[in-house]
C-alpha cells in the first residue's frame, strides 16, 4: 500500500499516465527546451516515457515517510535510464540549462492534476504540491549531475589525449633526439614531457637532444623556467640539450623578462641545431657533388 | 672504506660506485678515503656511478658536489655517470644542478672523455 504522502502523485502517474507525458512533453516545447533539431518526436516521446516510468517506480518504492535519497536501490531504474538519456544529449550538444528545464517541466502537468484532484485542497493541496516539487527538484539536481558527470568525463579524455599527443620525442639519427613543442607548456606538461624525455635518452643513449619551441606560442617566465629546468636534466643524465626555434621575438622577450640559459645552447632554426648535433655526434653532411 | 661503495682505478681515472643503500656515514667516509687516493695515485677524473642510486636528497646532492669541488682542487674533473631520470628530476626540483662536475650517459662515455682530455 502506497504511503499517504505519495498516494495522490501514484495515482495521477497510474491513472493518466499518457496524459502526463503529453503536457510534459507540451510543456516542454512551450519552455523552449524541446529540440526538435536533435530528437525526433517519437524518440522525446520514448524518452520521456522511460523516464516517468522509471520515477514512478522510484516514487512507489523510494519515498519512505516523506524521505527518500535518489542514491538508494529504489530509485536505481531512475539513475539508470538518466544515465543514457544525458549520455545521449551531451554527445548531441544539448545546454545544461535546457536540460535542467526538461526535467523541472513536469511540475506543471503534476500540478494541474493535482489541482483538479477531488478532496485535494487547502492543506493537503500545499503538502502534495511540496512532495512533488522536492520529488522532481532532486530528479533535476540528480539529471544535472550527471549531465556535468558526462562532460568532465569528456574533457578529461580529450585532455589525456592531448598531453599524450603533445609529447612525442623522436629520434632523428643514432643518439640525437629532438623534441618538437607545440602550445603551450605548464607545470604538468613541462613535467609529462621532462619525463618521457629523460626515459628516452636512457633507452636510446642519446647524446644530443634538440628542444624545439618553434611550435611554442608564447615564453614568459614560466615557461623559460620549464624549458631551463628539462635542460638542467638532460645534463644531469649526461646528454646535451640544445633549445632551438628561438624566434627574434622570443629572444627579445627572454632577454627584457633577464632570463639566463646559462651553459644551455640555444639555436634559432631546429636546421642548425640538427648540424650542430651531428657534428657532436661525429657525423657531417655533405653534398654530393656528383648529382 | 665501506662495503657497498668501492673505489677502483679505471685507466687514468677513479671509478667510484655509489649503491643505493648507502648511509651518510659511508659516504662522508668516502669523501676522505677517495681525497686522498686522489692525491695519492695522481689520476686525471673521477668518475661517480650513481646508477643504481634510485632515491636522492639534498645531503646526497651536496655530497655529490663538494666530492666534485675536492676532486677540482686536487686537479681531477668529476664525471657523474650513469643518473636515473627520476634521480634527474628529483636533483632539477631540489635545485641542485650540479655545475661543477660533468656528466656522461655512461662509463664508456666518460673514459673517452676522458681520453680526449
Amino acid at each position: 500500500m502506497p504511503q499517504t504522502a505519495t498516494a495522490n502523485i501514484l495515482t495521477i502517474l497510474e491513472t493518466d499516465f499518457s496524459g502526463v507525458v503529453e503536457e510534459w512533453l507540451g510543456t516542454q516545447v512551450k519552455e523552449g527546451v524541446k529540440r526538435s533539431d536533435l530528437f525526433s518526436d517519437s524518440e522525446s516521446r520514448a524518452q520521456n516515457q522511460e523516464l516517468l516510468k522509471a520515477f514512478g517506480k522510484g516514487v512507489r518504492a523510494g519515498v519512505v515517510n516523506e524521505e527518500f535519497s535518489l542514491d538508494d536501490d529504489a530509485w536505481e531504474d531512475l539513475r539508470a535510464v538518466l544515465a543514457d538519456v544525458s549520455k545521449e544529449r551531451v554527445s548531441r550538444g544539448v545546454t545544461p540549462t535546457e536540460m535542467a528545464t526538461f526535467v523541472l517541466a513536469l511540475k506543471a502537468p503534476l500540478f494541474k492534476r493535482l489541482e483538479a484532484m477531488p478532496g485535494v485542497e487547502g492543506m493537503k493541496l500545499i503538502r502534495d504540491v511540496l512532495m512533488v516539487t522536492r520529488l522532481v527538484d532532486a530528479f533535476a539536481i540528480h539529471t544535472n549531475e550527471i549531465f556535468i558527470g558526462e562532460r568532465d568525463q569528456i574533457i578529461e579524455r580529450q585532455r589525456q589525449e592531448m598531453l599524450e599527443l603533445s609529447t612525442p620525442v623522436v629520434e632523428l639519427w643514432d643518439r640525437v633526439l629532438t623534441l618538437p613543442l607545440i602550445g603551450t607548456l605548464d607545470s604538468a606538461r613541462a613535467q609529462e614531457v621532462m619525463e618521457n624525455l629523460l626515459q628516452t635518452i636512457l633507452e636510446r643513449q642519446a647524446e644530443v637532444v634538440i628542444m624545439d619551441i618553434t611550435g611554442v606560442g608564447t615564453v614568459d617566465t614560466q615557461v623559460a623556467q620549464h624549458l631551463l629546468r628539462a635542460a638542467a636534466a638532460v645534463r644531469l643524465m649526461g646528454a646535451e640539450c640544445i633549445i632551438s626555434g628561438i624566434s627574434p621575438m622570443i629572444a627579445q622577450t627572454m632577454v627584457q623578462l633577464g632570463i639566463d640559459v646559462g651553459t644551455v645552447s640555444t639555436r634559432s632554426s631546429i636546421r642548425t641545431a640538427l648540424s650542430d648535433a651531428l657534428q657532436r655526434v661525429g657525423y657531417v653532411i655533405k653534398k654530393n657533388e656528383a648529382s | 672504506m665501506s662495503g657497498v661503495t668501492s673505489i677502483n682505478l679505471v685507466e687514468n681515472a677513479l671509478l667510484v660506485s655509489i649503491q643505493d643503500d648507502v648511509t651518510d656515514t659511508e659516504i662522508l667516509d668516502l669523501q676522505e678515503t677517495l681525497s686522498n687516493r686522489i692525491a695519492k695515485e695522481n689520476v686525471k677524473g673521477v668518475i661517480l656511478d650513481i646508477s643504481s642510486l634510485e632515491i636522492v636528497d639534498t645531503f646526497v646532492g651536496r655530497v655529490i658536489a663538494q666530492l666534485a669541488g675536492i676532486s677540482r682542487l686536487l686537479a681531477a674533473e668529476t664525471y657523474v655517470v650513469g643518473m636515473r631520470p627520476a634521480v634527474a628530476v628529483t636533483l632539477v626540483e631540489l635545485g641542485m644542478y650540479l655545475p661543477e662536475t660533468r656528466t656522461a650517459l655512461s662509463l664508456t662515455h666518460a673514459l673517452s672523455q676522458l681520453r680526449r682530455a
